[in-house]
């Protein structure tokens, strides 16, 4: 059983939990990920690790309710607890494996896209931490969505950018990079991490400016260790496991399109699962369709 | 009066009603055929079926017993060579093991041993008799990481040994393959697993879930900070294989292993739980082995026609009889000397077709079997939406890529002296199909046990 320490709400739809795991906090990097279960009945949720206090033995992770168990998560409090907790898994982002000297010498930029802000938040610390300055892009669909502002100015040089003007940059977040590239900035590594098509976006005006891109993936998992191989996504012309491989690749040699695909499979099956969960006991059955009413 | 040369029936559950649950098929011995049964036991002085068991059980002793009708006897003296009889009396692949060798066998059916050791173990089991109590503690800490029959048996016998034993497991349910693979419908988890993995802690044994060694913790720091005087490592080889044919990433293409543990360890079949699992309506399961079966049975349940598309013959298929007869009897259909080149797609990536070959044997190759050669210009579409591939697993690097001086060998696994476990980095020692690759239950129970020798042997001389 793990702990939940510190349970927030950071925007309209997006929440943040602090979980005592001395073993992860121990051990974890920027750019690895963990897997929550909640309950027996639970399925493991992967959620990228977007804090850690090494000391206190806690790990934050930061989600946005979309299906039946995320949403489930929405009502943990300060003092319940996760049944499972396992990590960290995948591998650390390269700033922090690479040669330091050479990370050292690198302008980097990271576009953080809604929820994505958070994954990006330990990166960009660490690189503070070390002495690196970075840019930052946030972008999000409009001003009440837009999270961690204050922790992120702290860490990088801000962009804020909403897409319908009602915070900061009107526009989305490659259209900022886009202009900040045509003021005059320079960058040597570009670090996009969000909604997949926001991520494709961005590999395309990556590609487009000529700026090396790392994005990081979340395709369907289930054991998080290499077990299974659902979580296979194309790199080039290899299959790779995002799990042991991954999560973060080069953005220019993913295949989007298909990962996006891979991404739906369950869209039906989850999709049954919510309409079950949301009406609940009014649930009346009858359409022969959904199961409920077995 | 029944035909000695004929084993006593096993009762099943009719074919038809078992294709549509997970429960077990198998019902296994009452007493009275478990007596009628082991009557048919010679009592050979130079039992042959002794040879043929890995981990050597006194088989005509304990059959002996059964035909007394003291099953407490049958009991330990089982328990003397196996840890996991109830398991190993379901899964173990008795024709090419015990029963492959037993003398009855030569002019008629062997003797059921499988069946009489499941029957003694069950009945053990519902006595409520628990192995020995621990010996007096000795001081000594032992990490044992993985939590499959290798790891269970090996913790089981330091425990007994005096040894403080923890296990270290990477999923949240103790068990390995036992758990996450075997199918309910072969292995019961909360009837048969759960008691056998209770038994262990009862020894003593903490296990820690959710504890991903190499990640989590490596061992050279569960050495240094936490004490351990000597490692095990039972990692299992959960690597699955792919085949690399175009259309392989298809929307519909799950390795068995996924499929598997989305209905066996995340129990994806039964509405209650919140994991989804892909309920095709035509299923193709390429492979042959034990783990085919378990995925194209477990489809099958899920209410599909099932097709497994093996490149060789009925005979070299190397999942048990038992399985394959039990798949038939099921309504699986077997597409044998036939291999995919590739997987369709229609307009969605979603698999629509499975594009296959037809074979013929040639010369035998390195393993003795016939080569399996394509038969030019006889390629076939068969219409499917899900295709499962089961071509085998190999070990995980996670552990030999995060330990420093762990040798391993060109297929990953790594490397152990037979007798002892001991691996090539002082106080840490191996078994099971971390160390074989893919084998059996019984070796990797086996393993445990000799590599627990080994640990006991290395921390009294130290
Ligand atoms: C490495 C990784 C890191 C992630 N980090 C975060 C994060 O920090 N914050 C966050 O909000 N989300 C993150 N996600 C996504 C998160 O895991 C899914 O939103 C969640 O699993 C959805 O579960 P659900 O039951 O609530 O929704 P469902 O209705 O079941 O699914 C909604 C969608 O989520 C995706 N999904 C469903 N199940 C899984 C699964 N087991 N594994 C991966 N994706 C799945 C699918 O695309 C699906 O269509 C991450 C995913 C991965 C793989
Ligand atoms: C579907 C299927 C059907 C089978 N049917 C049969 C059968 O009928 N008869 C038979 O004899 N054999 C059968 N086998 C083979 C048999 O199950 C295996 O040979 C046996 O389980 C191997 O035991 P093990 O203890 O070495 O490893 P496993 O049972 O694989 O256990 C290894 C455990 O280690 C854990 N682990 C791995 N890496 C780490 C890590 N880094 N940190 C912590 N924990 C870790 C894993 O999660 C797993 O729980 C079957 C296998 C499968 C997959
Ligand atoms: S352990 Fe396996 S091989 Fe040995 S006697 Fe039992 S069933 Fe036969
Ligand atoms: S070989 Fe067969 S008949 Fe002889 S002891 Fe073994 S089981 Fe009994
Ligand atoms: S999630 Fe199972 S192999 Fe990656
Ligand atoms: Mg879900």
């Amino acid at each position: 059983m793990f702990k939940i320490v510190k349970a927030e709400q950071l925007s309209a739809n997006v929440y943040k939990k602090v979980v005592l795991a001395p073993r992860v906090a121990a051990s974890c990097q920027p750019g690895q990920f963990i897997i929550v279960r909640l309950d027996e009945t639970g399925e493991r949720i992967p959620l990228t690790i977007c804090d850690y206090d090494r000391e206190a033995g806690t790990v934050t992770i930061v989600f946005q309710p979309i299906g039946v168990s995320t949403s489930k998560m929405v009502d943990l409090k300060e003092g319940d607890y996760f049944l499972d907790f396992v990590g960290p898994l995948g591998r650390p982002s390269e700033l922090v494996t690479d040669d330091f000297e050479e990370v050292k010498k690198k302008k980097v930029i990271f576009i953080a896209g809604g929820v994505g802000t958070a994954p990006v938040y330990p990166q960009a610390k660490w690189l503070h931490d070390h002495g690196v300055e970075c840019d930052i892009i946030i972008g999000a669909r409009s001003k009440d969505i837009l999270i961690m502002e204050e922790e992120m100015s702290k860490v990088g040089n801000l962009y804020l950018c909403t897409d319908d003007g009602s915070y900061g940059f009107k526009g989305v977040g490659t259209a900022m990079l886009e202009k900040l590239v045509s003021e005059g900035h320079h960058y040597d590594l570009c670090v996009a991490i969000g909604p997949m098509i926001m991520m494709k976006f961005a590999c395309l005006t990556t590609k487009k400016l000529g700026i090396p891109t790392i994005v990081s993936m979340n395709p369907i998992m289930v054991d998080g260790t290499g077990m299974c191989g659902a979580c296979r996504v194309v790199v080039g012309d290899e299959v790779k496991f995002a799990c042991v491989d991954g999560p973060e690749f080069d953005g220019h040699k993913i295949d989007f399109d298909q990962a996006m695909k891979r991404a739906a499979m369950y869209k039906t099956e989850e999709g049954r699962r919510m309409l079950a969960y949301k009406e609940g006991k009014t649930h009346h059955g009858g359409c022969g369709n959904c199961g409920g009413d077995k | 009066m029944a035909d000695v040369l004929k084993k006593v029936p096993v009762r099943e559950q009719d074919p038809k009603v078992r294709a549509t649950n997970f429960d077990e098929v198998c019902l296994g011995y009452n007493k009275d055929e478990a007596v009628e049964e082991a009557q048919r036991c010679l009592g050979c002085k130079k039992a042959k079926c002794m040879e043929g068991c890995p981990v050597q059980i006194h088989i005509p002793d304990f059959i002996g017993a059964v035909k007394e009708g003291d099953f407490a006897k049958a009991y330990s003296v089982i328990s003397e060579s196996s840890a996991l009889p109830a398991i190993c009396g379901r899964v173990c692949p008795q024709e090419s093991q015990c029963e492959g060798r037993c003398i009855r066998g030569i002019k008629g059916e062997a003797v059921s041993i499988g069946k009489l050791e499941r029957f003694v173990a069950d009945w053990a089991r519902e006595q409520g008799i628990k192995p020995a109590a621990p010996a007096e503690k000795n001081g000594k800490k032992v990490a044992v990481i993985g939590s499959g029959p290798a790891g269970l048996t090996c913790a089981g016998d330091l425990a007994k040994l005096g040894y403080d034993v923890t296990i270290f497991e990477a999923l949240h349910k103790a068990g390995g393959v036992l758990v996450y693979g075997i199918p309910e419908f072969r292995l019961p988890k909360d009837g048969v697993v759960l008691p056998e993995v209770e038994n262990v802690k009862s020894l003593g044994v903490k296990i820690e879930t959710d504890v991903i060694i190499g990640k989590s913790v490596t061992i050279d720091e569960l050495m240094e900070n936490e004490g351990f005087d000597a490692v095990f490592i039972g990692s299992g080889a959960g690597l699955p294989k792919f085949m690399g044919i175009p259309g392989e990433t298809a929307c519909g293409v799950f390795s068995a292993n996924e499929f598997l543990t989305r209905n066996n360890l995340m129990k994806a079949f039964d509405e209650k739980y919140d994991t989804p699992i892909f309920h095709g309506k035509k299923v193709a399961v390429v492979g042959g082995g034990n783990v085919a079966m378990d995925a194209a049975r477990t489809a099958l349940r899920l209410g599909a026609e099932v097709h497994i598309i093996y490149r060789r013959s009925e005979e070299e298929l190397p999942a048990r009889k038992e399985e394959v007869h039990h798949a038939k009897e099921e309504g699986i259909i077997f597409d044998l000397l036939t291999n995919p080149v590739e997987i369709l797609e229609d307009e969605n990536d979603w698999v629509k077709g499975i594009r296959c070959v037809r074979m013929e044997l040639g010369e035998p190759d390195a393993s003795g079997r016939r080569r399996p050669v394509e038969v030019e210009g006889s390629e076939f579409d068969i219409d499917v939406d899900t295709v499962i591939m089961s071509l085998g697993t190999s070990p995980n690097p996670l552990i030999s890529s995060t330990t420093k001086g762990l040798e391993i060998n060109k297929r990953k696994c790594i490397v152990a002296a037979e007798d002892t476990g001991a691996t090539s980095k002082a106080g840490v020692f191996a078994g099971g199909d971390a160390v074989t690759g893919a084998a059996t239950v019984i070796l990797a129970m086996g393993a445990g046990k000799e590599a627990a020798k080994g640990i006991h042997e290395y921390l009294s001389q130290k």
